[in-house]
């Protein structure tokens, strides 16, 4: 397998997965607790690697996914007492069993290639030239191995228990009353995205996991309203970022996982900015819309109240409209022949009365008069 | 000892102090605005701000790269706070974006920096990743000027950041201009982010800020005094910080503060004179005492009443009948009656004294009086009633009682026909 074939391969699989328990993650405004396993899974990791010795893939998934189910516990616990809110348990949490790992990693397991700059930022340029050997066969990258394993069982997990998932997401109320216990579901999608976060943790590091678990989701979520088409969109924006990242990096020669979550920012913007239904212009355009036929609509109403040609000097000083405004206001209703030219004034024509009356803007027109 | 501190040690621990009280004084306000996790945000939004900081000036003096930094600090925080304001897009997802997006292009800029020819990101990555030994004393005085301005704005704007952390409504009601307000203490927050990157590190930076003002908050309901408390926290940790890891070999300072002040927030979470759980747990236990020697002290006294003899007393075995209880929980119950002087022991008999009958009356009576409550004034059903009166008989006051006995114009019998003790038992009639 080519280098490039690899990264591509284990960057696409991080992403799906990623993607996969990120949607949820995402809809149920728990993005921050991905944020906190990510950071929260060191101790784990240095445990494992002081307990077998040796990097060896197994034992470090199983005990950083350990200790991502003790930090959801401890998030947990400190929210029950009712003296920490949630976002402040996160704050609390994190950060200590973080400081935990980076002290017995700087204490016990500082020769060894487990460096901090690793943990945060990853490299998965190294993923092609650390294979796997089992009794003495080379079986091609670890990576790619550990990752599919992971992806493998985050389709299981979402394939099997979709409909679970889907009602405990969106009404946990009823997910309860129908015998679907909520917090065993919450800490199986905690479990899921440890393991994920272990998996990727080596190619894409810490931090950057973060932007496969919470932008591609919610790019997905800028575009539609659908479970299966968000978690579908989330893996397709999800792998794109993986290939678009690594050939942005290839092109300028920089960090590989930098340029994924670069290009998941981008993905993400660009569907903030465009999104047909949730984007940003797409609701300006409508307010302008609104806006405008708001103002014809006054204008005919007032028109009418008036009952005969007012000057535009004077409608401008009524609505405290520019005389741009007030000429794009009318020459929309001129162009429909609502009202008529009379002079230097407007006038309401017989066809502008017929639509008022018509539209059931006549009791609308008592009250705003 | 500190004397005998090296030069680098004791900038290390003038600086992680300095942090420690900056951050506890911030991090009151983001912990009661439940801005908690936007500091993180903030940290890692700060690392593409140092790199064009770099990039542009080519110098690695802290006074450009902090004004990077802060730049690219606010920038992520107006834009978490856009994001949100404007589209469907939650804050936790937000502040996630921005966090890992603006990191992953500071990584971009980082290792593009390394490439240049004339790069060297080498004093770049210190100042993110936390690398207090690295502390000069030209940053120092950065840090101690940028505090400074710090603590005087929070002095200045003290009355108006308490009423953006409990009430922006009111404030805006007042006419106060509450989102410069929050952009100014927002601003503040990235000051004080940028100023602890470099000894703590963009990932712990968030404790910094959170840990010591959590701990604060248990001790006290008063801000000022919580802010106080919160600051004196942060200083203590970044002192025990420093000087643990001055004087034990590979013992990173930040993780060691962090740890500090994780352990100061524990003990304040258990302890704490009004909010501590252990505490808590004590009052549970307690009350959960009262109300089982309170039912111990009614079983005996209706009994009494049932035969009209209150001097019988009667067997364990019996008593343990009445409510299904071990022999072991029954001598609980009993026992802060037999110390109190409520009841007797007489081989394996139990018997109310005159205080405990007394003491009983009053319980059955606070009872049968709910009852009647329950059954005239809420119209229930003389068979659901019972139940609420065996809660409600442990927390009715005696003045409570008296009145509704008064507002039910001084009823005899309860809704099962039983008869309500008058309010005190005759003492002539005790003696007996």
């Amino acid at each position: 397998m080519s280098p490039t074939l690899v990264i591509l391969l284990v960057g696409s699989c991080v992403a799906t997965s990623c993607a996969l328990v990120g949607s949820f993650l995402v809809l149920r405004k728990m993005a921050l607790l991905g944020d906190a396993i990510s950071h929260a899974v060191l101790p784990g990791i240095a445990i494992a690697f002081l307990m077998t010795g040796q990097r060896s893939a197994l034992p470090m998934v199983l005990g950083a996914g350990a200790v991502g189910v003790v930090t959801v516990m401890l998030v947990e616990l400190f929210n029950r007492s009712r003296r920490l809110h949630e976002d402040a348990s996160i704050g609390v949490v994190f950060p200590a069993l973080f400081s935990f790992g980076v002290i017995l990693i700087s204490r016990y397991a500082a020769q060894v290639d487990l460096d901090l700059d690793c943990v945060l930022y990853g490299e998965i340029a190294y993923a092609p030239w650390d294979t796997l050997t089992l009794f003495g066969s080379d079986l091609g990258p670890k990576a790619l191995w550990v990752n599919g394993a992971v992806l493998l069982v985050n389709l299981l997990f979402v394939i099997l228990l979709y409909k679970e998932l889907k009602l405990s997401t969106f009404d946990a109320g009823l997910a309860a009353t129908l015998g679907f216990p909520p917090l065993l579901l919450h800490y199986l999608l905690m479990s899921a995205v440890s393991i994920t976060v272990v998996g990727a943790f080596e190619s894409v590091g810490a931090i950057l996991v973060v932007a496969m678990l919470v932008v591609p989701p919610a790019t997905a979520y800028l575009l539609t309203e659908r479970l299966e088409a968000m978690l579908a969109i989330a893996v397709g924006t999800g792998i794109a970022s993986a290939v678009l990242g690594y050939l942005m990096a290839r092109a300028l020669d920089v960090s590989i996982a930098g340029a994924m979550a670069t290009v998941a920012g981008l993905l993400f913007v660009a569907a903030l900015l465009l999104s047909p239904g949730h984007g940003l212009l797409a609701r300006l355009f409508q307010l302008r819309k609104m806006g405008s036929r708001l103002s014809g609509q006054l204008l005919l109403l007032h028109l009418r109240k008036e009952g005969e040609a007012v000057t535009t000097a004077m409608l401008e000083r009524r609505f405290g409209w520019t005389g741009r405004r007030l000429h794009r206001v009318a020459s929309r209703l001129l162009r429909d022949r609502l009202v008529e030219k009379e002079g230097d004034g407007l006038r309401l024509t017989a066809r502008g009365a017929e639509i008022l009356e018509t539209t059931g803007r006549a009791q609308l027109a008592h009250k705003l008069t | 000892m500190i004397l005998e501190l090296s030069f680098t040690a004791r900038n290390v621990l003038i600086g992680a102090t300095l942090l420690g009280a900056l951050g506890g004084t911030l991090g009151s306000f983001a912990l009661l605005r439940r801005q908690s996790l936007l500091g993180d945000a903030l940290a890692h939004a700060a690392l593409p701000g140092v790199c064009l900081a770099y990039l542009v000036t080519g110098a690695k003096s802290p006074l450009p790269l902090f004004t990077g930094a802060l730049l690219a600090g606010l920038l992520g925080a107006m834009l978490i706070l856009a994001t949100v304001r404007w589209s469907r897009i939650k804050e936790d997802s937000a502040i996630g974006i921005v966090l890992s997006v603006f990191f992953g292009i500071g990584i971009v800029l980082l290792t593009y920096i390394q490439k240049l020819p004339a790069g060297n990101q080498s004093g770049l990555d210190k100042f993110l990743f936390g690398q207090a030994a690295t502390l000069v004393t030209e940053d120092l005085q950065v840090m101690a000027a940028l505090g400074a301005v710090v603590v005087l704005f929070i002095a200045l704007f003290y009355k108006e950041f308490k009423l953006l952390s409990f009430d922006p409504a009111f404030g805006s009601s007042l006419g106060l201009p509450m989102r410069r307000l929050e952009i100014l203490l927002t601003l503040l927050l990235v000051v004080v982010v940028v100023v602890g990157l470099q000894t703590v590190g963009v990932v712990l930076i968030v404790a910094t800020l959170i840990t010591p003002a959590a701990a604060a908050r248990q001790w006290t309901d008063r801000l000022g005094a919580m802010v106080l408390l919160s600051a004196a926290i942060g200083a203590a940790a970044g002192v025990a910080g420093s000087l643990a890891s001055a004087s034990v070999p590979k013992l990173p300072t930040g993780p060691v503060i962090v740890l500090v002040s994780s352990c100061v927030l524990i003990v304040s979470l258990l302890l704490a004179p009004s909010r501590g759980i252990l505490w808590a747990r004590l009052r549970e236990k307690q009350v959960a005492e009262r109300i089982r020697g309170e039912n111990l002290l009614k079983d005996l006294y209706l009994q009494g009443e049932r035969t009209e003899s209150w001097d019988k007393p009667l067997t364990w075995p019996y008593l343990m009948g009445i409510r299904g209880q071990s022999s072991r929980d029954l001598a609980r119950s009993a026992r802060p009656l037999l110390g109190r002087g409520l009841a007797e022991r007489t081989d394996d008999a139990l018997r109310l004294t005159a205080d405990g009958r007394a003491k009983g009356q009053q319980l059955v009576r606070k009872h049968r009086i709910w009852e009647v409550y329950l059954s005239r004034r809420l119209e229930l059903p003389s068979d659901h009633v019972h139940r609420d009166a065996e809660a409600m008989e442990h927390t009715l006051s005696e003045a409570a009682v008296s009145d509704l006995e008064q507002a039910l114009g001084f009823p005899k019998v309860d809704p099962h026909g039983s008869p309500i003790p008058p309010r005190r038992v005759d003492p002539l009639r005790t003696s007996a």
